[in-house]
């Protein structure tokens, strides 16, 4: 009998809504020709660096001081940086480091944001209490303080940027996931699957994440955009990658001594910077649009 | 309100309390060991590290570090000790934070007018060409990395130009540059904001009103419309400014500045680390003294909210 | 409808609105004219296009999306739709004023209610702060509400004192016509009959024509001199509220009728109109009525018919009368 109740509710609502509203929404995301384009651009990102070494006509790291600080030519067609390396090549390439920051770092931010936020909203009480409290900690210092902070104690390097920029996004998940959980929770389908009997793990997964989905999905679209800009910045002042692995803000931060004579050598990366952001950006409004029509002008 | 604004006061306690921790605990997992570094090579015999050691407590067990940190933070202001000139980190802070503060407050005043002004305008002529124009330079706006808007502008004015200084800090003209850099994605996220909230609130049925008395336009804009659509501006504001102490960090050091952001960056690259932690404190603490005040200002703004506390 | 006492005369009004999905004609051929003193009671479904004829004849539509495509509205005379915004603007609230559906939103949050009112006395006669102020408070007293409640903004009001504000701004200034959009929809029963007495009596007591809004019978047999019923755009029967209790001749009144219970009846069922309005971008081409209509004929189909005066000042838009 209860076996019975437990499938029907949770057939109920949440997945039979669920089709038909994804469909409306690619729908609407494809009528929005700034997120079309933006969603093109992130394409373009993303077969750049799987495909990198197939594109990049030159060597990324491989020195020619007899070619350095080209203007942009046929040859070269961003020109060369201070140790002679192709600078097209060094951005294909670089596109590399930002694309898995952007994405393992908001990974990593949405699964602990996400499971600290669940949490703390289905179970309320003195457990949301501390965590939301650590929140706030977190969140009283701008995320780029934050990230210096974790990654001159943890060291520079890859992996503990990602480490870092995870810890300073993951607030807002959880404060997204927190609220869109505390608004889920009490709803008729979440009490009927309840009271029949469903494990708290069973009504998390199965009613409350995909319901909470849409702000979180928007959220992630933004938060990439961040990430990226986040590790070039880290980069930049020199807690981030090391040279000679080609990263945008890295090779920004180098150009910075050339900048009087070779402007090239920063306006390319920090062009690509943007380009990321800014494609990341037009997603997040297509998809905020696309997700609640209540919002759209 | 007062009462408000007391309690208000008091959580800021266990945040900044919870803010120390981290930086403390952070600055305890940092490599390297203090009394080394601050002995340098030629002072670093294995007896004097070890004296000094015990003189400055690190034998001591975490949870008696952190106590002594927070007392010597509340009781003396003390932030531990620079590595490379051996001021106190406190008095290096006083000597570069004005500088960062003068800096984010021109930058917040630029990104408010220019990001108000322009959200209105694009609001009340919504999908003109001025809107257009206005929404997609607010959309590159946010997307610029500001170390990289620095640069440029550093380019353009500074050296092809000549008509702005590129470095220091001695003169309003000096701080034009850097302002604008910092105030650029604040100015468009404001921009942004602003539009839609405007567009949410022209659409109330009290706007309609304002206008059925026959009220002009500009005046049910700016009395009836704006009045409602600055409550989450403000909020907004209150946000951007921790992003712009943020910007000020990178932009300080492309500039520069001698201020807490370049200290910080210098600090990073010598491996300074009780002056970037010390840094990182002051400005969590300057943020949320910022929050607070505009947290109170909201109440302010909406009298929903200030009945509530009164 | 006698000319010399014309307050309100509209001829032709169409109004369309431009949306993505085309084009929505929301008024169409609109004809329309009142007296003064009268009170006409526009009826008609949701979306039948009521309140945009009068934000129509407030010019308060928003363009884009609306759009007047052609008529005439005179007012006093004098045709609204070529008045300059400057000249709009002195109209109203002086001489037509506007109540709105909700009165939880359509007052100011973050302006005191006697601000309100005082801006629209101020707007419109020459007199100081402190003197619109106090007669701000007058018009209070006027509408039930004690004047030192003034000072408060509008969260600190229950709904209905609420509306009573409302009212009281729009009458301030004496306007000549007074225009309520479902001025109490929004508010318990309770309330909306102590609310309808009062505006009745203000109504009398200042002598303003009044157009007043409605999809509830009840409250227009209570009120309302004159009735016109809206479907689609356009006004399918109009007449005195006698013409049109007991001798409603179009089939969509009659259908409105159907859909009041009569407690007095053996047989309590409800006869429902079937069907929904028709899709607003993609209207019949005949009558509008045509596709829900229980009498519907071959001519129907394809031609829109024509208004006619079946009595005295009893006009019925349908081929079957």
């Amino acid at each position: 009998m209860s076996n019975v109740t437990l499938q029907e509710s949770s057939e109920l609502v949440p997945t039979y809504k669920k089709k038909s509203q994804k469909a409306e929404v690619w729908r609407r995301f494809c009528r929005n020709k700034k997120a079309v384009v933006g969603l093109i651009m992130l394409c373009v990102l993303i077969f750049a660096a799987i495909f990198a070494q197939y594109i990049a006509p030159y060597d990324p790291i491989e020195q020619n001081l007899k070619n350095r600080l080209q203007k942009p030519s046929v040859e070269h067609i961003f020109g060369t940086d201070e140790l002679g390396r192709d600078i097209l090549s060094r951005v294909i390439y670089g596109s590399r480091i930002s694309v898995s920051v952007g994405l393992i770092a908001v990974g990593i931010a949405c699964l602990l944001g996400g499971f600290l936020g669940a949490i703390a909203g289905y179970y309320g009480g003195s457990l949301d209490n501390v965590i939301m409290r650590f929140m706030d900690i977190a969140m009283a210092i701008p995320s780029i303080l934050l990230n210096i902070a974790i990654v001159s104690a943890l060291g520079s390097g890859l992996q503990n940027m990602m480490i870092a920029i995870g810890i300073s996004t993951m607030p807002r998940y959880c404060r997204i996931m927190r609220s869109s959980i505390m608004s889920v929770r009490d709803q008729e389908f979440v009490e009927a699957s309840k009271a029949a009997g469903a494990s708290d793990f069973f009504i998390i997964t199965q009613h409350i994440i995909p319901n909470s989905m849409a702000p979180m999905i928007v959220q992630i679209s933004m938060s990439v955009g961040t990430a990226i800009l986040s590790c070039a910045s880290l980069s930049f002042i020199g807690l981030g990658i090391e040279p000679p692995t080609p990263e945008w803000g890295a090779m920004l931060s180098t150009g910075r001594d050339f900048i009087r004579n070779s402007p090239h050598i920063t306006t390319f990366p920090g062009a690509a910077i943007m380009f990321a952001i800014y494609a990341m950006n037009l997603i997040g409004d297509g998809l905020r649009d696309a997700l609640d029509p209540k919002l759209k002008d | 309100m007062l009462k408000y604004i007391i309690r208000r006061v008091l959580m800021l306690i266990p945040v900044m309390l919870g803010v120390s921790l981290v930086v403390f605990t952070l600055m305890y997992i940092t490599p390297g060991n203090p009394a080394e570094i601050l002995l340098g090579e030629e002072g670093g015999s294995k007896e004097a590290i070890e004296l000094l050691e015990e003189e400055m407590g690190l034998n001591d067990p975490y949870i008696v570090r952190f106590g002594r940190f927070i007392w010597n933070l509340v009781s003396k202001g003390d932030l531990g000790t620079c590595y490379a000139t051996r001021q106190p980190v406190s008095q290096r802070i006083a000597q570069t934070f004005p500088n960062t503060l003068k800096l984010a407050g021109l930058s917040v005043g630029l990104a408010v007018v220019i990001g108000v002004v322009l959200g209105i305008v694009s609001a009340v002529k919504q999908y003109s060409i001025f809107d257009n124009v206005a929404m997609a330079l607010a959309m590159l706006g946010t997307s610029m990395p500001n170390f990289w808007q620095g640069l440029l502008l550093m380019i353009l004015f500074s050296i092809h130009l000549q008509w702005l200084p590129a470095s220091g800090f001695s003169s309003f003209k000096h701080m034009i540059l850097p302002a604008v850099t910092i105030g650029t994605s604040s100015a468009a996220v404001i921009a942004r904001m602003t539009r839609s909230s405007m567009l949410e609130v022209i659409r109330q049925d009290y706007i309609s009103t304002a206008r059925a008395k026959g009220q002009s336009e500009i005046v049910v804009i700016l009395r009836h419309a704006l009045k409602n659509a600055l409550i989450p501006i403000i909020t907004t504001v209150g946000i951007r400014f921790g992003v712009m102490m943020g910007g000020a960090v990178l932009t300080e050091s492309i500039f520069a500045i001698p201020g807490i952001g370049k200290m910080m960056v210098d600090a990073i690259k010598a491996r300074n680390y009780p002056v970037v932690q010390g840094g990182v404190l002051v400005i969590a603490l300057a943020f949320s003294v910022v929050n607070l005040i505009v947290d109170i200002l909201y109440a302010f703004a909406d009298p929903r909210l200030k009945s509530q506390y009164r | 409808m006698e000319q010399k006492n014309l307050l309100l005369k509209i001829k032709d009004l169409t109004i369309n609105y431009n949306t993505y999905d085309g084009i929505v004609k929301a008024v169409e051929g609109l004809n329309l004219s009142m007296s003064n003193g009268q009170t006409l009671g526009l009826v008609g479904e949701t979306g039948a296009g009521k309140t945009t004829t009068v934000k129509g004849i407030m010019r308060l539509l928003p363009d884009p999306p609306a759009k007047i495509v052609r008529g005439e509205i005179y007012f006093d005379g004098e045709n609204l739709l070529k008045k300059s915004k400057k000249e709009m603007r002195s109209i109203r609230g002086k001489q037509i004023s506007m109540i709105f559906q909700d009165p939880m939103t359509s007052l100011n949050p973050v302006m005191t209610v006697g601000d309100q009112i005082a801006e629209t006395i101020r707007l419109h006669n020459d007199i100081s702060k402190k003197q619109s102020f106090e007669e701000a408070c007058t018009m209070l007293e006027q509408v039930g509400i004690k004047g030192e409640r003034a000072g408060d903004y509008p969260h600190q009001l229950s709904g209905g004192m609420k509306q009573r504000v409302v009212i009281a701004m729009a009458l301030a200034c004496n306007p000549k016509l007074l225009i309520a959009d479902e001025p109490t929809t929004a508010l318990d029963v309770t309330i909306q009959a102590q609310v309808l007495e009062m505006m009745k009596k203000l109504i009398a007591q200042y002598n303003t024509s009044v157009i007043m809004i409605t999809h509830d019978l009840g409250i227009v047999a209570e009120t309302c001199d004159y009735i016109a019923i809206m479907y689609a755009g356009e006004i399918v029967e109009y007449g005195t509220k006698q013409h049109i209790f007991l001798n409603a001749k179009h089939p969509y009144t009659k259908g409105l009728f159907a859909c009041i219970p009569d407690i007095t009846a053996e047989d309590n069922k409800l006869t429902p109109i079937e069907g929904l309005m028709p899709d607003p971008t993609n209207l019949p081409k005949g009558c509008k009525f045509y596709p829900r209509c229980p009498m519907a004929g071959k001519e129907c189909e394809n031609e829109n018919p024509a208004n006619k005066e079946i009595e005295n000042g009893h006009f019925v838009k349908c081929h079957f009368v």
